[in-house]
Order: structure tokens, then sequence, then C-alpha cells
């Protein structure tokens, strides 16, 4: 079974786990300034990589904390987890090893 | 206020404890629960007024006497008292707490408590249970919400052969007979 590292619970079975959409996309501070075409790109602009995707995690059946996450959609492996808040962690992409 | 407490009654009775097959199971009775969250610096004054004081590791149980309190979070600790002392921790550590913000809630008719015991305790867990309880990484005192099978499961390691199982009460009927399944199947 996979293992997902939990920022604090460490490393535990992925059926404890869901996914939450892709990370770090902040909420406008100011949404009423905003025109239709940048808040439409707020609510529903992702960017669906091929490759390393950073992306929200939640430990759901543990201990119930957000958290984010470096996964690479090709293969599914985690490259990191980190806590909500952190810097986005650098993690080198393996390259040339996914042109389609 | 009327007192319920004659009326309470676990769930799980009739539905045997284990059906005699190797007698690992035994229903725990009525006990006090109460989910506490709050910040870190909350905790001197919940060690204070519950007498046990949480751990700050994670997944760590710490008991002391009767009592003890479960890490579930980074902000959440399970509370376990002996039945009826519900009011009275609340009060108290309400008086504590005074003008910090916290959230405590009386949990304690919501989950019903389980005991797996025995050498096969493990074998019986991992039926449902994906964790792995090998003394090493699941030591004595490890607590953890996790799943048995459908149901999600508060799982506390009490002794090197002996788990308890908190379970929601509308689910532990099922838990009890997976449980019961998985002693049979040994």
């Amino acid at each position: 079974m996979l293992l997902i590292d939990c920022p604090f619970c460490g490393k535990r079975p992925e059926l404890e786990f869901r996914y939450a959409g892709e990370a770090h996309i902040a909420r406008p501070a100011d949404p009423s300034g905003l025109g239709d075409e940048a808040w439409g790109r707020f609510l529903y602009g992702r960017g669906n990589p091929r490759g390393m995707h950073a992306e929200r995690w939640r430990h759901l059946n543990g201990c119930g904390r957000f958290f984010n996450a470096l996964r690479d959609t090709t293969d599914d492996r985690f490259a990191a987890t980190y806590k909500i808040g952190e810097e986005r962690p650098m993690v080198a992409e393996p390259q040339g090893a996914r042109k389609a | 206020m009327p007192d319920l407490s004659q009326a309470r009654r676990s769930v799980l009775e009739g539905l045997g404890s284990s059906d005699g097959a190797h007698g690992a199971l035994s229903l725990l009775p009525p006990i006090s629960r109460l989910i506490f969250r709050g910040r870190i610096s909350t905790i001197g004054r919940v060690a204070a007024a519950f007498g046990v004081e949480p751990a700050m590791e994670p997944c760590r149980a710490a008991v002391s006497g009767e009592r003890a309190a479960l890490w579930l979070g980074p902000d959440e600790w399970l509370l376990l008292a002996r039945e009826g002392e519900a009011p009275a921790i609340i009060g108290r550590l309400a008086d504590a707490l005074a003008p910090l913000s916290y959230s405590l809630v009386d949990v304690s008719h919501r989950q019903v408590g389980l005991k797996v015991t025995g050498e096969d305790a493990q074998a019986i867990l991992n039926a449902g249970c994906p964790l792995d309880l090998d003394r090493h990484a699941f030591p004595i005192g490890m607590c953890t919400r996790t799943l048995l099978q459908k149901t999600e499961i508060v799982l506390w390691r009490v002794a090197e052969a002996a788990f308890q199982l908190e379970v929601a009460r509308s689910f532990a009927p099922y838990a009890l007979r997976f449980l019961q399944q998985a002693e049979r199947d040994l």
C-alpha cells in the first residue's frame, strides 16, 4: 500500500488520507475589487501539470490536519510533504523521463 | 436535568463479547470522554486541572491513575476519565482556562470502548487496520485515529498484547462483529 508521510504522524497508509486540490492558491485579499475573469481564474484556474504537482492533502482518519505535498502526477510518487504555511521545498525533477 | 446515567446501556449488549472463539475481545465499561482542542499554551493549565499532562509528542497517550489524555492531533486530545466525572472535569477546566479560547466537548456517549488482548491481538486488528502494529512501529502508549475496515477508530496500545479501541457508537456493532469474524478466521 502507498504510504504517505504525514508531517505530524509520520508514514501512514494512503487509506487514511483525502486529496484536497492544488496547493498554494491564495484567496484574493479583496474579492469585490476583482473582475469576473480574475475571480474565475482564482476559482477554477488550476495548473494540472504533468510531473511534480504541489497539492493539499488531509490526514482525515488520523490527526485530521491539512498539509501540502509534492507528488509526481506521472508515477504517483510523493517527493515531499510539508506543513501548511511552509515554503514549497525544492525537489529536483527527473528530466527527459516523461516525454509523451 | 433528568439523570440519564441509570438509563445508560451499551449498544453492544447482547452481541456477546467473543462468540466462543479465542476470548480476545472484551467490551469496556462506560467511561467519561472529552475532546479538548486548544493551543499549546493552554496545555499547562489543562495538565493542572485534569491531573494528566497531555502528551506533546504525536500519537502518544499520557496516563495518570484512572485518567488518560490521548494525542489525536497537534491541537486535539481525547481525555478519558471515570464514568460520571465529565461534568466535574468540564467545570474544573472551565475555571482553569477562563480567559483563553478552547473547545471542550463531552463525547462520553458518542463512542464505545473495546479491548483486544492476547498474542493474536495484532493479527485480529490487522484484519481491518492497515497500520504496522509491530511493537517497534507501534509501541506501548502509542495511540492514533485510524481505520478499522470501513469505520474510524481510535487505537491505543495499552500493553504489549492489549489494545484499546474507541469506536463510534453507531458503528460499534459493525466493528465488534468484524473483529469477532477476524478472531474466528485466525
